[in-house]
């Protein structure tokens, strides 16, 4: 079991559903988010190129944030989903300086606190809210050690990136292209 | 503890190329069965469900409100059944219990007093609200007749208070949904097809091979169902066609995108129809079956080439032949969107005219893959004696656009004004659920009005702009704290949604349908509100449909079996279209009795002068009109809005990203507030861009207060269509100021 996400890009219209939805299922304090939409824009009028992408904890294979880890709090569980235990977490920031994307912050209650995977949906056997919420449907969550499910076939017949693969984290959160 | 707030849009360079997926060791470090903190929290509660369905936007998806153990909304998640959004809200859904949580909501009935000279409000109870209110209902009716009482209003709780409004003697009703939205478009269409477009729209998105949006930003204007099926569509490999000055979201979807220049839409639309007709791309079999005024309609086009479309509109001939041709090759599936709001340049309802002709042509009407043949299901009138006949209403008011079809809320604004020539006379409204201060244009119009009014109140959640000009405010509980009428749309098939209370009113506010009945009781209307609850009509409509509240409860919403026929044409069958002659008009008779061009023709619009921008506004996918800027989760995603810029005109006056400019109009008027400048590619030279709805002054809205700027306050000039008396709003011009220009004024 490898939990995955993988996210179309030439569907999502970023209007930040998946951010809301995280917010409202994970209640995440005013202010803060566990997922973003970014938008990058490339050529100029009228040759131009638009990317909206919902980004997230990419619960990397090697992730630097569980290794930098004072106490423990970052780990990682079954099916490969990183997590902070809150009673562990002393809010030091390690972790949130090592991440390089960034997916991390500082809840207002003393810990630190990103992106599940929804884990507690998963258990009950609910997509992540993100994903479930999303009105394009361009986000798709599965296992990906298993070649039949909807993401491994979506990563075998389309073309697809992870963002910063430089840092050798090896992100689980792919996007087509 | 220092706490981080990260930015939620971030703007960043193209993310780096693909890469092969390496073969990953999973790391199973450590299993825990401690849950993270947040989802604790949530699964220590046990929650529970109520069916409603949204009132954050007027495409009322049905939902769930998620309720917790102590009676708290926790959120609010789309139901599975519901055909317009299939178990997914979009983001101001999603965000709907922050209408809910609001702490800036009104709270209390207030009425205006005068106080050591200065008007200020002060809190009143319901009784005193309303014995005020009934009293002013009565009065009005002695002194001027009931139709000098007008009722403008939005969405769920309009439909309460219209109840009322009709017992009472009047049908001075109008909303700015049609005059300032989408009444263009039911005009042109309703003209061609003979029937109007409505809401959902009945477009084959899902099935479409090509999807044309002229001015419609489908994906930035959330329009649920649409956006869903757009998405289908890209699956499917439908071709899309944008037609766009601004490169927008849908733009960016699309395999074809036609820069045009502002203001110059009916050429391209007029071109394409020649390059159909002249290469006989059209469906040959449909038009001459369906359709009459071929013939006038070819000779029409005949001059209007590509090329003479590329100097009006600079759109490559290339281009306007290339798309003409992909149409014609997808059709009947072909869609030419009609859009939403589509008031413009004035000659809106010509313009959607050639946009239903261009439908026509291709046969995409009652075709897959373009329109389908909606149904919906009529709810049966909860019984109460007849509406007495008022001597005038709507119509009367705006008697001078002969194809208006709804109440005219610019016409309701300038009969308040006096003026002895005026045979229909306003003198007090009652506003509900729509902020006119940000919704009509021509601000001061507006206000003079208001100025004029001998009596207004408003019904509203929040301290809109608006409520600040009433005599008396009545706060309305928000959508997940009451029941409302069955919903019942348009669809594909017809369906029914019921809303619920999630949990009792907040505050001290109560349902429209609960005032409405208030103020009938006092005036001597009681007999029109024979119930002591909503719920009471409700569960009477329900069982006559054959059903139940308590079944409702259960399932929120309930489909049902189409009556009216199959959803599309069937090869050769004969139809009777609802026009005058039984068939799409081309050329259109009705039109041409009455003086008006029989088909659309290009004028050409004003374009900027040296120094101004045109004026461009859109929709955010995060706020519904002005009305969401304040909620706390909306507020989160996008809290104001930025000026677009192209770097051509940044470099030229010399903007740089993020920072504050005041705009000033062709008539002199200023932003309130500054708005931040975004330097984007995505926007032409000639124009500048908004999100709707931002630049409040309220100051009651602390979250909204002073947060970018308000398109509406700087919509001066319209252009008003002469055969519905749509307010075409596309044709103002700022130019862009860097110091602030109210230094000197402030008191
Ligand atoms: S909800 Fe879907 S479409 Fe909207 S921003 Fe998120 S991923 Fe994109
Ligand atoms: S994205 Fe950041 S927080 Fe998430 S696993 Fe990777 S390094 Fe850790
Ligand atoms: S998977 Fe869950 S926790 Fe992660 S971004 Fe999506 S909704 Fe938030």
């Amino acid at each position: 079991m490898r939990y995955a996400m993988v996210i179309d890009t030439l569907k999502c219209v970023g209007c930040s559903d998946c951010v809301v939805a995280c917010q409202t299922e994970n209640n995440v304090p005013h202010g803060y988010c566990r997922d973003w939409v970014t938008e990058a824009v490339s050529g100029s009028y009228p040759n131009l190129e638009l990317e909206l992408r919902s980004e997230r904890c990419n619960h990397c294979a090697n992730p630097p944030c569980v290794r930098c880890c004072p106490t423990g709090a970052s780990h990682v569980i079954e099916g490969g989903i990183v997590l902070v235990t809150a009673d562990q977490c002393i809010g030091c920031g390690a972790c949130i300086e090592s991440c390089p994307y960034d997916a991390r912050y500082q809840h207002p209650d003393g810990y630190v606190d990103k992106c599940t995977f929804c884990h507690h949906r998963l258990e009950k056997g609910q997509l992540p809210a993100c994903v479930s919420v999303c009105p394009t449907k361009c986000m798709y969550f599965g296992d990906l050690d298993d070649p039949n499910s909807e993401i491994s076939q979506l990563l075998k017949n389309r073309k697809y990136k992870t963002l910063s693969p430089e840092a050798g984290t090896d992100p689980h959160v792919f996007y087509l292209i | 503890m220092v706490t981080s707030r990260r930015k939620f849009i971030k703007i960043s360079a193209l993310g780096v190329g693909g890469i092969t997926l390496s073969a990953s060791a999973v790391n199973l470090l450590a299993s825990n069965p401690l849950l993270d903190a947040a989802a604790k929290k949530n699964l220590a509660k046990k929650l529970s469900r109520t069916a409603t369905y949204c009132e954050v936007c007027f495409w009322k998806c049905a939902a769930w409100a998620y309720t917790d153990e102590e009676g708290d909304i926790k959120k609010v998640i789309g139901n599975d059944d519901d055909p317009h959004c299939n178990g997914r809200l979009c983001p101001r859904g999603t965000g709907g219990l922050g209408m809910y949580s609001d702490e800036d909501r009104l709270k209390t009935p207030l009425i205006r007093t005068t106080i050591n000279g200065e008007e200020t409000y002060r809190e009143a109870s319901w009784e005193e609200a309303l014995d005020l209110i009934a009293e002013k209902f009565t009065e009005i009716k002695q002194k001027y007749g009931p139709e000098s009482f007008a009722l403008l209003k939005h969405g769920s709780p309009g439909s309460h208070l219209e109840h009322l409004f009709k017992a009472y003697g009047s049908d001075t009703i109008a909303e700015p949904a049609y005059a300032q939205c989408r009444g263009p478009r039911e005009t042109g269409f309703g003209l061609t097809f003979g029937s109007w477009v409505g809401s959902p729209e009945p477009t084959d998105i899902r099935d479409t091979k090509c999807l044309v949006l002229i001015g419609s930003h489908i994906g930035e204007n959330m329009h649920n169902t649409q956006v869903q099926e757009m998405s289908d569509a890209i699956d499917n490999g439908a071709t899309i066609i944008t037609v766009d000055p601004r490169f927008s979201t849908a733009a960016s979807k699309s395999s074809h995108w036609l820069p045009i220049k502002p203001a110059t839409d009916i050429a391209l639309l007029l071109s394409w129809m020649h390059v159909l007709i002249e290469e006989e791309l059209y469906n040959k079999k449909y038009v001459e079956k369906y359709a009459i005024g071929f013939d006038e309609l070819k000779a029409h086009v005949k001059p209007f080439t590509p090329e003479w479309a590329y100097g009006i509109t600079t759109i490559k001939p290339e281009s306007i032949r290339e798309t003409a041709r992909l149409m014609a090759a997808a059709a009947p599936a072909t869609i030419i969107h009609p859009g939403r709001h589509v008031t413009w340049y004035g000659d809106d309802s010509q313009r959607e005219r050639a946009i239903a002709i261009l439908n026509g042509l291709l046969g995409s009407w009652g075709n897959r893959g373009g329109f389908y043949f909606k149904e919906k299901i009529s709810i049966p009138k909860y019984p109460h004696p007849a509406y007495p006949e008022p001597k005038w209403g709507w119509h009367e008011i705006g008697e001078q656009y002969p194809f208006a079809e709804m109440g005219n809320t610019s016409e309701v604004v300038k009969a308040t004004i006096p003026n002895e020539d005026n045979p229909y006379p306003i003198k007090a409204w009652m506003i509900a659920g729509t902020n006119l201060i940000n919704t009509l244009p021509q601000r001061e119009q507006t206000l003079e009005a208001i100025n004029a009014l001998e009596f207004l109140v408003v019904v509203d959640t929040m301290p809109m702009e608006i409520t600040g000009y009433a005599d008396v405010v009545l706060p309305e509980c928000t959508y997940l704290e009451r029941y409302d009428g069955i919903r019942s749309a348009t669809n594909r098939h017809p369906s029914i949604a019921v809303r619920i209370p999630a949990v009792k009113p907040k505050y001290n506010s109560k349902p429209a349908w609960w005032i409405s009945k208030q103020i009938g009781d006092r005036i001597g209307l009681g007999d029109y509100f024979n119930y002591n609850d909503f719920e009471e009509v409700i569960e009477w409509q329900l069982n006559k449909m054959g059903t139940s509240l308590d079944e409702m409860k259960k399932i929120g919403v309930k489909n049902f079996e189409r009556t009216s026929g199959p959803l599309f044409l069937e090869e050769g069958q004969d139809y009777e279209f609802g026009t005058p002659s039984g068939k799409i008009e081309f050329y259109s008779q009705q039109l041409a009795d009455l003086g008006f061009d029989p088909m659309p023709v290009y004028t050409h619009h004003p374009q900027p002068p040296q120094g101004f921008y045109r004026l461009n506004y859109g929709r955010s996918p995060m706020h519904t009109f002005s009305r969401t800027i304040n909620n706390p989760y909306l507020s989160d995603l996008k809290s104001e809005n930025t000026l677009w810029v192209n770097p051509k005109v940044a470099r030229i006056l010399d903007l740089k990203k993020d920072q504050p400019v005041w705009l000033k109009n062709q008539d002199g008027i200023l932003s309130a507030f500054p708005i931040k400048v975004r330097v984007t590619e995505r926007i032409r030279w000639d124009s500048v861009y908004m999100y709707h709805g931002f630049g409040h002054n309220n100051k009651k809205l602390t979250r909204a207060f002073g947060k970018g700027a308000s398109d509406a306050e700087l919509i001066s000039k319209i252009v008003v269509d002469p055969l519905m008396g749509g307010t075409g709003l596309r044709g103002n011009f700022v130019s862009i100021l860097t110091e602030d220009p109210h230094k000197n004024t402030k008191v």
